[in-house]
């Protein structure tokens, strides 16, 4: 696997994709270094798959760069294909074949030489842990193991970047552990990562997080960082009763920004935490409901995503009014 | 027409497939006017269940009352306590929103005043009162899910069942969904809800949490994570891995994972091992930028009742 001298495996600058008068990529810009977990944030339409396909070589970008392993993509699009692997969680896998046939099929369409083969397949069953079920149909398979046959699909080429595509969705926690266990793994060795998705816990196991919203970058960072720095206020989880009639005195409370409902309680972001305390106490008190418990709790990454998005929207709404 | 304050009451329900038990000996309840959330990974078993709950499918043995007819010997009867959304809801592509919400409202033979009334209402909690007139084929994913929602409460039932009405819905949209759920709940209506992320199970009232068929756990979310044995540390760090290698084989740490800037583990006793671990990473000179005891999650709880077993011997 041959690393490049500290230049980005994924560079894109002011990258812009029009359909018609739709502008799907919006001036985008972001890096990805060797070796890094990088995860690619978006609402649906938001432009994730449209970047993704420009990425691979699949798609012409109208203007701005856009640079993969050191290569052009809309100059060099097949050379581009050669470099990368690309996985999603629609398993690319044939059922009806046994786990070797699939892994031969790969290799031959990612024109893996004939002679190495032996050894990748090896290093895929030995990854996979399907060593000595080389002949079991690959749809008798349980998910975790179908998942880890296809990364090692992806891989036989020895790509430098690997592209997944919300690759654990509906993963049972167990098998999808031990699935990122393997990615970090592949990143150690120096493979770039580039994940896609819009379940949050996926992006906690991304090193760096880039969120897109209508075309546009609207935050990036660690997803520490972000959870400490993107949401505007600060956030109270209340328990109370009754929820339905809290829910709408909330909306109306003193410093209220947000309100949302989460089975018996009801997270609110305030503008000061510890003086909200006091004043919601007392607001919801005036109106009758009782409080058992009210603190102040850490943001949740869906809680970033939530309040940079609708923040994003209602900003652009406001510029259309004016 | 509940049994005792109770909407739906299963025993000992079971569903055997050839070479397969989907659902085994699953006994839970759902309280009138709660949200009670069927959640679980896929192959957990909660379509068949709510298959067998919405009398379309026939269980191999066991019980369950809906709404408090018996599936099993009056599934007619409980098709009309109930709305039951599947995951492949049929949407007319080529009508638009409103002739939709109109062709469902006539299937449960709603009035024209009350069909309007409650369609406006609904597309108004769905954030989707501007598209009336777009046809449901031109539709966002998240907007499609939130229209077949809509469709699927047009009438007013008792009991209704939703399975997995959150799939590939981004956060934004999914928020809305749950607006409108518990918006219903004012009319003393039960929702079952079913969901493969395990982060939704907070947002219900009481949930069962499924694995391969089986009860694992059934509980508020709140005294769900107090099931779980340790505490849960995080420790943040842009040295992820170089910390798992230093941390794996300490005293006391349990369930170590790895993230992207950092490490979720857990610890028997954290007013204890968070003092030693803090003092092993400074040895080892790495770089922590903070590390402290988190509220657990449902899927922490999952991955601990769950071992390594389960995910070893599936063999699928």
């Amino acid at each position: 696997m041959e690393k490049d001298s500290g230049a980005p495996s994924v560079f894109v600058k002011d990258l812009v994709r029009k359909f018609g008068d739709f502008v799907a990529v919006d001036h985008i810009s972001f890096e990805a270094q060797p070796g890094e977990i990088f995860g690619f944030l978006g609402p649906n339409g938001a432009g994730k798959s449209t970047t993704i396909r420009i990425l691979c070589g699949l798609l012409r970008p109208t203007s701005g760069e856009a640079m993969v392993a050191g290569l052009d993509v809309a100059r060099r699009p097949e050379a581009v294909r050669q470099k990368i692997g690309y996985m999603s969680q629609k398993f690319s896998l044939y059922n009806d074949l046994k786990v070797i046939e699939n892994i031969r099929f790969f290799a031959g369409m990612y024109s893996v030489p004939e002679p190495i083969i032996p050894e990748r397949a090896d290093w895929v069953l030995e990854m996979a842990g399907l060593k000595g079920r080389e002949s079991a149909l690959t749809g008798t398979l349980a998910t975790g193991w179908k998942q880890r046959l296809a990364l090692g699909c992806a891989l036989l080429h020895r790509p430098p970047i690997l592209f997944l595509d919300e690759p654990t969705s509906g993963v049972d926690p167990v098998s999808r552990r031990q699935f990122w266990e393997l990615i970090h793994r592949m990143a150690a060795d120096g493979v770039t990562v580039f994940v896609t998705t819009h379940y949050m816990d996926e992006a906690e196991y991304c090193a760096r997080l880039v969120l897109i919203y209508r075309g546009k970058v609207v935050a990036s960072g660690p997803p520490s960082e972000l959870k400490s720095g993107a949401v505007k206020g600060e956030l109270l989880l209340v328990e109370c009763e009754p929820l339905g009639k809290a829910l709408e005195v909330l909306q109306t409370g003193p410093s209220v920004l947000d309100v949302a409902i989460f089975g018996s309680a009801i997270h609110v972001v305030v503008t000061d935490a510890r003086e909200a305390i006091v004043s919601l106490t007392k607001h919801l008190s005036e109106h009758l409901i009782t409080v058992s418990k009210i603190e102040p709790i850490s943001p949740t990454l869906e809680d970033v995503f939530v309040a940079l998005t609708t923040r994003q929207a209602e900003s652009t709404e406001t510029k259309n009014v004016q | 027409m509940t049994d005792n304050g109770y909407a739906i009451i299963v025993d000992a329900l079971t569903m055997e497939f050839p070479g397969v038990v989907a659902v085994d000996h699953l006994s839970f309840d759902v309280k009138s006017g709660e949200i009670f959330g069927l959640v679980g990974p896929d192959g957990a078993g909660k379509t068949t269940t709510m298959r067998m709950l919405a009398g379309v499918l026939t269980p191999s043995s066991g019980t369950a009352a809906v709404a408090g007819f018996d599936v099993v010997r009056d599934p007619q009867g409980v098709k009309h306590q109930i709305s039951y959304m599947s995951q492949r809801f049929g949407l007319y592509e080529d009508l638009t929103v409103n002739e939709n919400i109109r062709f469902y409202a006539g299937i449960f033979g709603l009035s024209k005043t009350d069909r309007e009334r409650r369609a406006s209402d609904l597309l108004s909690a769905a954030g989707m009162s501007p598209f009336g007139k777009r046809l449901a084929g031109k539709l966002s994913g998240g907007m499609k899910q939130k229209l077949g929602l809509i469709c699927a409460l047009i009438h007013t039932p008792q009991v209704i069942i939703l399975d997995e009405p959150t799939n590939g819905v981004d956060p934004v949209s999914r928020r809305d969904f749950w607006r409108i759920l518990y918006s219903l709940l004012g009319e003393n209506v039960s929702i079952l809800i079913s969901t493969s992320y395990l982060d939704e199970a907070e947002r219900c009232h009481r949930v069962a949490l499924l694995h391969q068929g089986r009860l694992l756990f059934s509980d508020t979310p709140a005294e769900l994570k107090k099931k779980i044995s340790g505490d849960v540390v995080l420790v943040i760090s842009p040295e992820p891995r170089r910390l798992r290698d230093l941390l794996k084989d300490s005293d006391g740490v349990s369930n170590l994972v790895l993230l992207g800037d950092g490490l979720r583990l857990i610890v028997d006793d954290a007013s204890m091992r968070v003092p030693e671990l803090r003092g092993r990473i400074e040895s080892a000179n790495l770089r922590v930028d903070r590390i402290e005891a988190v509220t657990p999650t449902v899927e922490d709880l999952f991955v601990q009742a769950v071992g390594k077993t389960g995910a070893r011997n599936g063999k699928g």
